[in-house]
């Protein structure tokens, strides 16, 4: 339970550069008991851009979604997220910088007990200061995002698994974050669902430019996201055709035992010579 | 099985006594900073107040009733049966209501919190609570905290109450003693120190009750397993935690303070 009463310790002003990056990981390490989940993590994530966090199971990938949450505090090393050093923060001013990051989780995590428009408008409600009116239309406006304006009234356990991925994205984007946090947003999905997931991911990196870490076990769908991109005009994903200059804004991470291995674009990621890393795209 | 050594098990025991004493502490200070969730603690106070209201009159009165039915040999030998709602009064608003009110509850909230919250914590929910912005300590844990405090309190005024008509309907029907000598009997016995007693534990042994149950809760790991773990260890320690409480309780008030 330490994870939900993290002792309280002063919070650090940050760096005024760190304000311009998303999130800024330095040096970062963290063991669980007698194991070394992250061993000097350090990489960037700019505004707008979505990072891929790949590597084999136990790898640290989620972890360091729930790092830059603050859910978890690293044993050492910082963690800054919008301009502020969560890894120094104590929980109660967290809740604060939580508020413009918006985190989809492996199992959906909805709220059981409530439907699936008390599960959307959550954050919302929670603000008070939000005339009713506007709380109901944003979650109509989320929901018809991931078109499931239809389960209003339904509750998480009426809802088939990728149907309670999708109220989760709706969920994480209802109140308009800076960063999006995706865990697994496909694993355990039939392929149908998945590239309708991806579709929205990508809608969301085009459309509204939010910066995303997407953990993934599945590397066809990481490669979607860095070669589609979202066309406003037919309201669906396409092919970036060769030539075509297109900014998709996506990179890679690799992780190896706690280490990062690879931090680059699906250009060089495809042209490396590293083994491993032949061997977990080929 | 696993074999723990003794440093590595006294440390996990310190260190689960540190974070209950937090998750106490915090529940407490929470009650007085913002924002504060009076509809979820409505909720629990039905639920718990409400929802316990048939174990607890169910349990209050047969408590009564087999105290006047065990009592009566004892004092007919003596020639007094007279006393036996002197007696019965007695036990139950020092004793006897308190506690077995605490123990009905701590058997159904401690497990219903410990369930409750502990699903909630292995489908991480909990975490989503917390990533959504919300401090699950205020939002889960303090109503639980006052509406156990608060319920457990009335439902023992309830249990001593219903306690004493047990008594008396054994008394009428099968001690053959007069209603008007029963409850006169029962009223005069009873001193401002005895219902202060009686009042005074119920809201250590709810707060004991909530905190324990909303500990094990949010403390459960390794899936439906673990949540059915920390329900049974919720239940064990909350129950005990009400017995020993009320020895310390009982020992401070009646020497510490004139009267008891």
């Amino acid at each position: 339970m330490g994870d939900v009463l993290t002792p309280d310790v002063s919070g650090q002003a940050a760096p005024s550069e760190t304000r311009h990056k998303s999130v800024i990981f330095d040096d970062v390490k963290l063991a669980f008991d007698e194991k070394r989940v992250l061993d000097g993590v350090s990489f960037e994530l700019l505004r707008g851009e979505t990072k891929i966090l790949l590597g084999a199971a136990g790898a640290g990938k989620s972890t360091i979604l729930k790092l830059t949450l603050g859910l978890v505090k690293p044993d050492s090393g910082r963690i800054f997220v919008l301009g502020h050093e969560v890894s120094a923060m104590p929980e109660s001013d967290l809740f604060d910088v939580r508020r413009d990051i918006g985190m989809v989780f492996q199992e959906s995590a909805l709220f059981d007990s409530l439907t699936v428009r008390e599960n959307v408008a959550y954050r919302l409600l929670e603000e008070k200061d939000i005339p009713e009116e506007q709380v109901e239309e944003r979650v109509r406006e989320a929901l018809r995002f991931v078109e499931l304006e239809h389960t209003l009234d339904l509750f998480p356990s009426e809802l088939s698994g990728g149907m309670r991925r999708r109220v989760a994205i709706a969920r994480a984007i209802v109140s308009r974050p800076e960063i999006l946090l995706y865990d697994s947003p496909t694993g355990g999905l039939d392929p149908v669902t998945s590239t309708t997931i991806i579709e929205l991911l990508l809608k969301q990196r085009d459309v509204y430019h939010t910066s995303a870490f997407m953990v993934t076990h599945r590397l066809q769908d990481a490669f979607v996201m860095a070669t589609h991109c979202f066309d406003k005009a037919t309201g669906q994903m396409r092919r970036i055709e060769p030539g075509e200059n297109v900014d998709v804004k996506t990179s890679f991470v690799i992780l190896r035992d706690g280490r990062v291995i690879f931090d680059g674009n699906a250009q060089e990621l495809v042209s490396s010579r590293d083994k491993y890393i032949r061997e977990y795209i080929d | 099985m696993e074999i723990v050594s003794p440093t590595d098990l006294a440390k996990e025991k310190v260190l689960a006594v540190q974070e209950y004493s937090l998750l106490s502490w915090r529940s407490l200070r929470n009650i007085f900073s913002q924002p504060r969730y009076i509809a979820d603690t409505l909720q629990q106070a039905d639920l718990i107040g409400v929802g316990s209201l048939p174990i607890v009159v169910l349990t209050g009165f047969f408590t009564g009733a087999v105290l006047a039915l065990q009592s009566s040999n004892t004092l007919q030998r003596f020639g007094s049966l007279s006393l036996t709602g002197q007696l019965v009064s007695l036990s139950m608003v020092r004793e006897l209501g308190p506690v077995l009110t605490g123990l009905m509850v701590a058997g159904r909230n401690s497990s219903g919190m410990a369930s409750e919250l502990g699903s909630m914590k292995v489908t991480e929910q909990i975490d989503a609570m917390r990533a959504l912005g919300t401090d699950p300590l205020k939002k889960l844990v303090t109503p639980r905290v006052i509406a156990s405090t608060v319920m457990l309190f009335f439902l023992t005024v309830i249990s001593d109450l219903v306690g004493l008509a047990g008594g008396w309907m054994v008394a009428t029907v099968m001690l053959g003693l007069d209603t008007n000598q029963y409850w006169s009997t029962a009223w005069q016995a009873l001193a401002a120190a005895d219902v202060i007693m009686g009042a005074t534990k119920p809201f250590f042994f709810g707060f004991v009750i909530a905190t324990i149950g909303c500990y094990y809760g949010l403390s459960a790991t390794g899936g439906t397993q673990g949540v059915g773990r920390a329900t049974t260890q919720a239940v064990v320690a909350a129950s005990v935690l009400v017995l020993i409480l009320n020895f310390f309780i009982t020992r401070f008030l009646m020497v510490w303070i004139p009267g008891f």
